[in-house]
């Protein structure tokens, strides 16, 4: 296990507010834009960020995170270059997590990919389309090197389910807030709560909520009830939206600082 | 009816298949399964499905022996299980009716599926009409386009058809859109995936509503020769026409299976979907199978005339039959399909769908290869009229005046 995500969760329990995870994909607009973007995220207050691993078939993505994905490809986003990205965040301030479907990383080498994670000061690894049952060698792997490995739980998931994941997940536990693809969404999936305390019977681990966050108040709102705070599109709707990178690096450290704001309790 | 698949351990054929699954959709996956197992001992589901495939699919198909094209393949006997003379026009009919049955029982209103020659789309469409169920049909722009015809088909049918625009805008992409829009509607929706691909249970599951073609086909082949094939015979896209077919033949060790995939302008030219000659084992669509993709792991984008056999990845079963030496896989392309395409039209009087094409020309491979004393069976899994402009540009057959031939373009 890392040891640097408790440690985040720990203090951000102690000042009494959740953690705020902040995404953009690796690679978007450009790497070298990517990066600036997220360390602006850090200085901003972000308290974790995931890195998102472009890839061809993003099938639990909405339009604004296909969109980004689609350019950091072009852009000539590979996994090595996402590990490079993950080398130049500044990973004394802030946890650095990868998010990334399973095919890149089992092509790549699964022990090969944790190991060289690792070396680039990466903590843990959200995989939304991996689940315990077909996660062996990725269990070992990720325990060798000392990567956290975060696997989700849906409104949809029956309590056995909940237990299951729960017992192979280390850092924290990913809840995804409604049934659904990643977007900004207007509110908070009304179930999000429910799956947050029946995942609380389960596991002492922290448990972060995502999808459909995207203003300060639904980061208070998801803060009241859960450890963590987890927002993609909406940082990616701010890039989208910007004239230049300079707007962008504006936006995006001015959102982040709305959403750190929003998760003190 | 049937046993289960070869190798089918939870979901597992070999090192392949499983589920690589959002977990929201976990749940469902679990639900489908549930139902399938209790449907197919249910005697009364299993009436209800027979019934259906003799009154409004018009089975059995028959078994059409084909002399003039045959002495074209080396003068071996050629049959053609006629698949084509299904209601819709192909085999994809089979699975449709089977998965709209399991969604009424599941109490889901609304059935999704993707396309990518319109083929399994015209199917759902179809079943849900006669079920009385929602439908909506995910389609990659670049497949509307060139199969329009199936398009118009499917709204008179009273589906909606939902035009994809991400990434390759091709059958890959359609299947990304109706995964995402089956998360978000799991609870009153049914995805019929339309091959046998996917997250287990859905290749086990396709499988066994496509058997019904090999275990018609071996009881016809027997009636007719008094013996088995030496070869049976199909093209593989996803795979479940060549699924069906080999499902009646894979216990018999004399029958050799030949599947055969798109090579598109030529395996060497990078255009085609030649997951067995230039893929690798990777995951997609939720299952572990063999996969055209980057050093990456990056989906590479395939190529084919033939819509519906352009898709980078293949049923995971069809990569453990390869993997095994029980089945063999080799490519077939554009010009070599289009003119056994043309062939068969003109020899026996059946136009074919392009996708078919494909398995015609393997049979003229393999009925050199083995002589005249080889017997041949071919799944003719569909028929050509959606295909009819795609044939006219490809030949450069013009139209009479006033006969309007465009694609939509």
């Amino acid at each position: 296990m890392s040891r640097r995500l408790s440690e985040v969760f720990a203090q951000t329990k102690s000042a009494n507010r959740a953690a705020l995870i902040g995404y953009l994909p690796a690679g978007f607009p450009t790497p070298d834009a990517s990066v600036e973007l997220m360390n602006a995220m850090i200085d901003a207050g972000v308290d974790a960020i995931e890195v998102g691993l472009p890839y061809s078939d993003p099938l639990m993505d909405g339009a604004d995170i296909q969109f980004a994905v689609d350019a950091a490809l072009s852009a000539g986003t590979t996994t090595d270059v996402v590990l490079d990205v993950v080398r130049r965040l500044d990973g004394e301030r802030a946890a650095i997590l990868v998010m990334s479907y399973w095919n890149p990383i089992e092509r790549y080498g699964v022990e090969r990919f944790a190991v060289a994670l690792a070396a680039a000061g990466g903590n843990g690894v959200i995989t939304p389309d991996l689940t315990p049952e077909e996660a062996g060698p990725w269990l070992a792997a990720t325990k060798a090197n000392e990567i956290d490995r975060i696997f989700l739980v849906a409104p949809s998931s029956t309590d056995d389910r909940i237990v299951t994941v729960v017992n192979n997940t280390s850092g924290f536990v990913y809840a995804a807030s409604t049934m659904g693809v990643t977007g900004a969404r207007s509110q908070v999936g009304a179930g999000a709560q429910g799956l947050v305390a029946r995942a609380r019977l389960a596991t002492d681990l922290p448990i972060a909520v995502g999808l459909g966050v995207s203003t300060g108040a639904q980061a208070h709102e998801v803060a009241a009830y859960s450890d963590g705070v987890i927002v993609g599109s909406a940082f990616v709707r701010c890039i989208r939206q910007a004239a230049d990178l300079p707007a962008a690096l504006a936006a995006v450290r001015n959102f982040a600082g709305e959403l750190a704001e929003g998760v003190h309790r | 009816m049937t046993t289960v698949s070869t190798a089918a351990v939870s979901g597992h054929y070999g090192p392949y298949g499983g589920r690589f699954v959002p977990e929201a959709l976990t749940a469902a996956l679990d639900e489908l399964d549930a139902a399938f197992r209790s449907a197919i001992v249910d005697p009364n589901f299993i009436a209800r499905l027979t019934e259906l495939e003799r009154s409004y699919t018009g089975r059995p198909s028959p078994l059409t022996r084909a002399d003039r094209f045959a002495a074209h393949c080396g003068g071996a006997r050629v049959y053609l299980k006629r698949e084509d003379l299904n209601h819709t026009g192909s085999h994809k009919i089979n699975n449709a009716i089977g998965q709209a049955l399991l969604t009424q029982r599941m109490g889901k209103t609304r059935m999704i599926a993707e396309t990518g020659a319109g083929q399994h789309g015209v199917a759902t469409a179809t079943a849900a009409a006669l079920l009385g169920l929602e439908c909506t049909v995910f389609m990659g722009e670049e497949d509307t386009r060139r199969q329009a015809l199936n398009v118009v088909r499917m709204q008179l049918l009273g589906a909606e058809v939902f035009s994809v625009t991400a990434g390759s805008r091709t059958l890959k992409d359609a299947i990304n859109e109706a995964m995402r829009d089956w998360v978000s509607t799991v609870e009153r929706t049914h995805y019929v995936l339309g091959t046998v691909t996917g997250p287990a249970p859905f290749p086990e599951i396709v499988r066994y509503f496509q058997s019904v073609v090999g275990r018609e086909a071996r009881k016809q082949i027997q009636e007719a020769e008094g013996r088995l094939p030496d070869a049976v015979i199909a093209c593989v896209g996803g795979g479940s026409n060549a699924m069906g077919l080999f499902s009646g033949f894979i216990d018999d060790p004399s029958v050799q299976l030949r599947g055969y995939e798109a090579g598109g302008d030529g395996v060497e030219t990078g255009r085609h979907a030649a997951r067995f000659a230039a893929g690798s084992p990777g995951v997609l669509h939720g299952t572990r199978t063999y996969v055209m993709q980057d050093e990456w792991g990056q989906t590479i984008a395939s190529h084919s005339i033939s819509a519906g056999l352009d898709y980078p990845g293949v049923g995971p079963e069809h990569s453990w039959l390869h993997d095994t030496g029980r089945a063999t896989y080799e490519p077939i392309n554009d010009d070599e399909a289009m003119e056994a395409f043309a062939l068969l039209s003109r020899t026996e009087g059946i136009i074919p769908a392009i996708e078919t094409a494909h398995a015609l020309a393997g049979a003229m491979r393999v009925g050199r290869e083995l002589g005249s004393d080889a017997v041949l069976l071919l799944n003719l899994s569909g028929r050509g009229d959606k295909d009819v402009a795609t044939a006219a540009r490809w030949f450069g057959i013009g139209a009479p005046e006033g006969i309007e031939m465009s694609e939509g373009r």
